[in-house]
């Protein structure tokens, strides 16, 4: 079988939208192209029928009640929307929120407006694996705390924390749960309900549907959550989220939800096998590789190596054949190493030689085991150029080493 | 970001990758950078009787810019004598590699090596000198 090249494993990135998805799309744009707010005439009702439906099957992939479906642009403006809402609704319960260093950017920057306007974070720290403790959380919730916020699973190294436990400890300290579980739909189990979740983010994009259109599952008991828009207009959406829906984003939205849910066994089977070929592979061929995060409880899809005295640039260069992310970017002379690495503890030496593998249902084992020669081989090749290589073989400890910065 | 032709043929093949015995009185060791910052060069130089530059070996922990520039300086240094490699300037290599802006700082390194791997050679032949008198 011919391998077709560049092969795409960057799929925490964005993933391939599902040929079914566009075909659901299509008519939305000059067909049955209402606006689901027209509640005069049939293209109106059309197009809030597609949504209504797309709407039940957001729910049904979460667990949740369709009326408890908010839908956004992405991710960010969800996170935005539950982090601001909250903060702005409940200003006179408390001003304090509890989240995480190893949150996405989406969730880091609105907790660090609020923490402008005079809202007090707690940032909890991470174990080497990228675990929260449970009991640092217990002891950071005060009585004027208001939201906790954390990600469902990490973006860059798959961690998944545990939710359920994070839902009933704040249920138990009567405290708002908001997760940002945009890497995990349709790659883990979500169930608002046992899961003691009050908000939760989704994006489409992560989940085989379209980009440009993403959603926020609000509570509506016990507790019923109440939000501060981010926009005022027209009140769509409840009142959270005004502007004319997205109609043919929202219906394949919808259609993703659906496939995700129906087929979630086994395209979680596959993604596992085929992520677990590859950093098995790997590691058999460079044996001092090593994978970063929770190798436990984790994204199913994903896996982060560092590459010792390898630097990452120059190894994305040399396997360009497959798309990846790197945990740096040597794009200036002071380079940044990833945040979320670091905060595990990593040196930026390994920061620098790491690189995220994320496979998607469309990927194959053929492609899986052409990566595996390809990073053996390209690694292998960088290493007999590196001097650092070189010093460990002759037995020099490189943290003993006085550098030359520059 | 696009790589020069040239920076993808030094990344792709690079010349005189490999390592010269350190401890040879006519060879001189320059190593240069951090891996924190994600660039480390060890750039070496076997020096002949009469100044004249014999042979030059490269190992290089970076980016493709900061190995393509490496290796070019290994190929200019080959027949070159120590004073006429005191005169090569980063701003030669930026040019034949034609480097971005961003990775000047590669060229910079570059030339710390081979003035690093020089000094070494002549505090080498400088320690030599009062021993053989």
């Amino acid at each position: 079988m011919t391998i077709k090249t560049p092969i795409y494993m960057d799929n925490s990135a964005t993933t391939q939208c599902d040929p079914r998805v566009v075909d659901k799309m299509v008519r939305y744009f000059a067909e049955d192209f209402g606006n689901a707010a027209s509640r005069n005439h049939a293209f109106g009702w059309q197009a809030e029928s597609a949504v209504d439906q797309a709407r039940e099957e957001v729910a049904l992939l979460l667990g949740a009640h369709p009326k408890e479906i908010v839908f956004t642009s992405g991710s960010t403006e969800a996170n935005n929307l539950a982090i601001k809402g909250v903060a702005e609704m409940y200003a006179s319960k408390g001003r304090h929120l509890i989240s995480c260093v190893t949150e996405h950017k989406a969730v880091i920057d609105p907790l660090k407006h609020l923490e402008q306007q005079g809202y007090e974070v707690t940032w909890l720290e991470v174990d080497g694996m990228g675990r929260i403790d449970l009991e640092a959380l217990r002891g950071a919730i005060r009585p004027d705390t208001i939201l906790v916020s954390l990600m469902a699973a990490n973006n860059e190294t798959g961690t998944a924390h545990p939710i359920a436990e994070i839902g009933a400890l704040c249920k138990e300290r009567g405290v708002l749960f908001h997760t940002d579980a945009t890497q995990v739909v349709g790659r883990m189990p979500i169930d608002v309900q046992s899961q003691g979740i009050d908000l939760l983010s989704l994006s489409a994009h992560k989940f085989y549907g379209p980009k440009g259109v993403g959603a926020l599952y609000v509570r509506r008991k016990s507790p019923r959550v109440r939000l501060a828009p981010l926009m005022d207009g027209g009140g769509h959406e409840r009142g959270m989220r005004s502007g004319t829906l997205n109609v043919p984003g929202i219906a394949g939205m919808g259609e993703a939800a659906r496939l995700a849910r129906e087929e979630f066994d086994q395209n979680v089977a596959k993604v596992q096998a085929l992520r677990d070929r590859l950093e098995q592979g790997i590691l058999a061929g460079l044996p001092d590789a090593v994978v970063n995060g929770d190798t436990e409880h984790r994204l199913p899809h994903l896996s982060n190596i560092s590459f010792p005295y390898v630097e990452g640039e120059s190894m994305i260069m040399g396997i360009k054949d497959v798309a990846v992310s790197s945990g740096s970017a040597c794009t200036s002379a002071s380079l940044e190493p990833s945040y979320v690495l670091k905060s595990l503890g990593l040196g930026d030496e390994l920061a620098h030689s790491s690189i995220r593998f994320s496979v998607g249902r469309f990927n194959t084992e053929e492609e899986v085991d052409f990566v595996v020669d390809l990073v053996v081989r390209e690694v292998t090749r960088l290493r007999e150029m590196s001097p650092l290589w070189e010093m460990v073989q002759e037995g020099i400890d490189l943290s003993k080493v006085k550098w030359t910065h520059h | 970001m696009a790589y020069s032709d040239k920076v993808l043929d030094h990344y792709n093949n690079p010349r005189n990758v490999g390592a010269l015995d350190k401890s040879a009185k006519d060879v001189g060791t320059g190593v240069v950078g951090a891996p924190e910052c994600g660039d480390v060069m060890k750039l070496q130089i076997q020096v002949d009787d009469s100044g004249r530059i014999v042979d030059a070996k490269f190992k290089t922990y970076g980016c493709g810019s900061a190995i393509a520039s490496s290796s070019l300086a290994t190929e200019w240094l080959k027949g070159a004598t120590i004073d006429e490699a005191m005169q090569i300037k980063n701003t030669q290599i930026v040019e034949e590699l034609a480097l971005p802006p961003v990775k000047i700082h590669c060229s910079v390194l570059a030339e710390d090596a081979i003035k690093a791997a020089i000094d070494d050679y002549r505090t080498k032949q400088g320690a030599e000198a009062p021993a053989e008198s």
